[in-house]
């Protein structure tokens, strides 16, 4: 008896929840799904635009590009990163994994401001440069500018679930391998690097989801003749009002997200380290 | 570079001065861009404190399949892209006239700071044991009063935690807040975005560096209450 009142008392404590989620999301976002295929009338021609317009498929295309720059740069990065994690005393692995996060605890736009002194023209990366010999290296403005910026707040999402994927292999593998002949970089490859291709995968498909949404860096770093998917669902909504082509491309995206972040979760570990990340600091964006 | 005597975004900063803090502290509308997160992000850590500790509650007792996609739902606002949400909001306030608006700062950023709460509450609601409410039940305390005295102070550092990431994930958002702002209303982080898109005003150099050293404060607060607690 006690234990079905108290399942009767569950629900209406998630009520709350559940309304705002509801009135605040998924009825505006649904409003917006109608909206794309129902302006002018009812039809699917907002989401054949996205393939005929000329300009919102170079967006993707370029907006993908960016993205994977991001997720390659943030692998070769997070991966000797983490590995060292699972190596130094417990204490050392704390103060690493403050300095992983320490994006997550300064603010959006100080972060992006930080950046737009470092980078722009004069700047003390320009003039590293220039001292190294290479003059008038631009990032300012440029795509490689925004993947940097984004491959700093994107990290955490790499080093959290290739952490815990890395300190789960049993080293005595390592060191069969190792009895059995083989070279140290062998027995990574081989052995090592398998073993932790949960993790990779989880990872990966984490950071290149996230990075197709960021609006703030991209427009404050970027160029707008550069401009990526976020800046285009922008645009179209405050200044053209064109809410329905905004629409299908934003439910274009979200869709891809969630199904992108649904399938790593599979891959496990994505979930914990989104709760990780999450309680850690905010997103961007 | 918040204490640069330069008019611009110069880099390395010129001289030593006061000045842009002075300006910051001067400007009514830096301060009442200040004045305009505060309410917001302070309305948002009740309310979403509240609902999601609510919810983590409610969760923490049920089990199953339906239970299980409601957590998970309850995240998506985690995950979804904050440009997509801040379209549909968009839209759906223009509407229901509550663009620039307090409430409608408040429900948009409730809306994604729920999660957090729920993330954190739930963490502590691990360590916590059931029974305790049955025992506190059958000494005759009623399920509110058994939450406030007997739930409540277990798991109030999760509960302080999750209101502190709902501040500042309010306090801290930019994407959604561009899309509501109005002439007359906008948030801290609008007005740093205007200063360095529209106005190139350096007072953004001293605002960032109030900010960082902000929400820095605001993280340490769970953790010098540990160290006092630990003390005691």
């Amino acid at each position: 008896m006690s234990s079905n009142k108290m399942r009767l008392s569950g629900w209406p404590l998630l009520l709350p929840a559940l309304a705002l989620l509801a009135g605040i999301l998924l009825v505006p976002l649904g409003r917006t799904l109608l909206d794309s295929v129902s302006e002018p009338t009812w039809t699917l021609k907002n989401y054949e635009n996205i393939f005929t317009d000329g300009v919102t498929l170079t967006v993707l295309g370029r907006t993908v590009m960016i993205a994977a720059a991001v997720t390659a740069a943030a692998l070769l990065i997070g991966y000797p990163y983490a590995y060292l994690m699972t190596r130094v005393s417990p204490r050392a692995r704390g103060i690493l994994l403050v300095i992983v996060l320490i994006p997550f605890w300064t603010s959006v736009m100080a972060r992006n401001f930080a950046w737009i002194i470092i980078l722009q023209n004069g700047g003390p990366v320009q003039k590293v440069f220039a001292l190294l010999g290479a003059d008038h290296v631009v990032l300012y403005g440029t795509s490689a500018g925004v993947t940097i910026a984004m491959t700093q707040v994107m990290l955490p999402f790499m080093v959290l679930p290739l952490f815990s994927t890395l300190g789960s292999i049993d080293r005595r593998l390592l060191l069969a391998a190792r009895g059995l002949g083989s070279s140290p970089t062998a027995a990574f490859w081989k052995v090592f690097f398998p073993l932790s291709r949960g993790g990779v995968v989880a990872g990966v498909i984490l950071v290149f989801t996230l990075s197709l949404g960021f609006y703030v860096t991209p427009a404050l770093l970027g160029s707008p003749q550069q401009s990526l998917v976020a800046q285009l669902l922008a645009q179209r909504t405050t200044q053209l009002l064109d809410f329905a082509a905004a629409g299908a491309l934003g439910m274009v995206v979200l869709i891809v997200t969630l199904v992108l972040v649904a399938w790593a979760n599979r891959m496990g570990g994505t979930m914990s380290a989104i709760g990780v990340v999450a309680t850690s600091r905010t997103k961007d964006r | 570079m918040s204490f640069s005597g330069a008019p611009t975004f110069q880099w390395p900063p010129r001289g030593f001065s006061w000045r842009l803090y002075h300006n910051f502290f001067t400007s009514p509308v830096w301060l009442d861009s200040l004045r305009n997160s505060l309410l917001v992000a302070l309305l948002t850590a009740l309310l979403a404190t509240t609902v999601g500790t609510a919810a983590a509650v409610a969760l923490s007792r049920l089990h199953g399949r339906l239970a299980r996609f409601v957590r998970t739902l309850l995240m998506v606002p985690i995950v979804a892209p904050a440009i997509v949400v801040a379209v549909a909001v968009y839209i759906s306030f223009l509407g229901w006239r509550l663009t620039g608006t307090v409430p409608g700062y408040v429900l948009a950023h409730t809306a994604i700071a729920v999660p957090y709460v729920l993330v954190s509450v739930t963490g502590a609601l691990g360590g916590f044991d059931q029974r305790l409410l049955k025992a506190s039940a059958s000494l005759g305390a009623s399920p509110w009063r058994s939450f406030v005295r007997v739930t409540m102070p277990l798991i109030s550092r999760g509960i302080l935690t999750g209101a502190i990431f709902a501040f500042i994930v309010s306090f801290d958002e930019v994407v959604i807040a561009l899309f509501l702002r109005s002439p007359q209303f906008q948030t801290m982080p609008v007005q740093m975005y205007n200063s360095v898109t529209v106005e190139i005003d350096p007072t953004i150099s001293a605002a960032s560096s109030l900010m960082v050293v902000a929400v820095t404060i605001i993280f340490l607060v769970p953790q010098l209450l540990r160290g006092r607690a630990r003390r005691r």
